[in-house]
């Protein structure tokens, strides 16, 4: 396998990009990491890429698989060892079901705190991220059956969507002062995101808190100067 | 809940993603039985089905629920061997993965901005990035008939919603960017589908459907006011 190319592109506060290191690490694959400068996208992503021009793209014997979760997939169907996916047909489902959900009404919920025009609105989004997660801690018991991961004994595929936004969940609780991860509210969801983040597949690739909040400041000003166009 | 044994869908008959569902089931020859759901007072089946989206198609398969058309078509085919939907190869279902979610995300995106544009230059510039979309979608199926080839497969399914329905947006929201000079390759691919023995018997009535989407948007603006 020391002999195989596989590259990333990707930038390490991207929670997307997370998603296949953190695949690519439990299934014990080495690959090049090819780190995006923020602000300007290089040849390689724009020839790998061109639909979205968006990292990750990973690229495995020059052949460019683009979108998080479905790299996520090539990884488990590719290599051997660790599995993501459950082998079961219907708990892949439901497993991709829970992933869907993540992506296309949680995390753009948590996104739209900081896109909120109006108070209302950005409470409006903070209730909807606490709706999400009791929705998960829910659908953590069922899945988990009692496990430490969603995938049960070890990480799964629904554990890698959720967990790769645990930064900047974590990021979001400091930039507003809400603690949304609550013992008393998710209880279950609280030990799954430490048991997630201290694994040792994720805890090298996990971006450290404070340097999200950082970087979302940095955001934040460039979005709020004035604009030179 | 009686764990019933067999298949059901749970729809809706102008939706399109519900009709995807019943095009797969069709190629692979599954019986099922299907349940109209009156979306304004859904039925309590589809909610305890379904308790989170509360939306339609749901499969249910031996009592067990799946939800989101798109994992319920590689549910179907990794449950039903025969007919196979999705590629076999891991890079190539990337790929057709990859353009589903172009299907879902991007296409679905651009129609809307505009079937709901009211201003003439809102509309305009929405007009023009749906046009560059289809472009993509033209250049992807330049010497194929269908995505899939010489039949109809995976892709065709997802993105058969653009054959019959964006025909429909644009009659209800005046506008025209199906053009068979600007875009050869996708016009032809419509025709093909749509004229599909597995598609034909099998897309909602013209004019009921019309009829529905022109009030599915009028009460969609007001509500927006």
């Amino acid at each position: 396998m020391a002999s195989e190319d596989v590259k990333l592109i990707g930038a390490v506060m991207s929670p997307f990009v997370m998603r296949p290191r953190v695949s690519l690490n439990l299934k014990g694959v080495e690959y090049e990491f090819l780190e995006e400068t923020f602000g300007s996208k290089s040849e390689l992503l724009l020839k790998s890429n061109p639909v979205y021009k968006k990292i990750p793209v990973l690229i495995h014997s020059g052949k460019p698989i683009c979108e998080s979760l479905i790299i996520v997939q090539y990884i488990d169907e590719t290599w051997s060892g660790h599995s993501i996916l459950p082998s079961d047909a219907y708990d892949r489902a439901i497993a991709r079901f829970w992933a869907h959900y993540i992506d296309d009404k949680w995390f753009p919920a948590l996104g739209g705190i900081a896109r909120a025009q109006t108070e209302e609105a950005k409470n409006e989004a903070i209730e909807q991220v606490f709706t999400g997660l009791k929705l998960l801690e829910e659908a953590f018991e069922k899945c988990s059956g009692g496990k430490p991961f969603f995938g049960g004994e070890t990480i799964g595929y629904v554990d890698i969507a959720l967990g790769c936004y645990l930064g900047w969940l974590r990021a979001t609780e400091k930039l507003i002062g809400i603690t949304f991860l609550d013992e008393t509210k998710t209880p279950l969801l609280c030990h799954w995101a430490e048991k997630f983040s201290s694994h040792e597949a994720v805890a090298s690739v996990m971006p450290e808190t404070d340097k999200l909040v950082e970087f979302a400041k940095m955001i934040q000003a460039k979005f709020k100067a004035p604009a030179n166009k | 809940m009686a764990a019933g044994k067999g298949v059901k869908l749970y729809g809706m008959w102008a939706s399109p993603a519900v009709r995807r569902v019943e095009w797969a089931l069709k190629k692979k020859g599954i019986k099922y039985e299907y349940i109209e759901e009156d979306l304004s007072n859904k039925s309590f089946e589809l909610l305890q089905y379904n308790p989170i989206t509360k939306q339609v198609p749901v499969l249910v398969h031996d009592g067990k629920p799946v939800m989101e058309s798109l994992v319920i078509l590689e549910y179907i085919d990794e449950v039903w061997k025969g007919n196979p939907i999705l590629p076999k190869d891991a890079y190539e279902r990337a790929k057709a993965q990859f353009w589903a979610s172009f299907s879902e995300d991007k296409c679905r995106d651009a129609v809307r901005k505009v079937y709901f544009a009211e201003e003439e230059d809102t509309k305009m510039k929405a007009m023009e990035h749906l046009m560059e979309i289809i472009r993509v979608i033209d250049q992807e199926l330049k010497g194929k008939k269908f995505f899939g080839g010489e039949s109809i497969g995976y892709l065709d399914l997802v993105f058969g919603w653009m054959a019959f329905w964006l025909g429909i947006a644009e009659e209800v929201a005046s506008f025209k960017v199906v053009d068979s000079k600007k875009f050869p390759n996708f016009t032809s691919w419509i025709n093909n589908f749509i004229n599909d023995p597995l598609i034909r018997g099998n897309l909602p009535p013209r004019d009921k459907t019309l009829e529905f989407f022109r009030n599915f948007r009028k009460l969609h603006l007001a509500s927006c006011k």
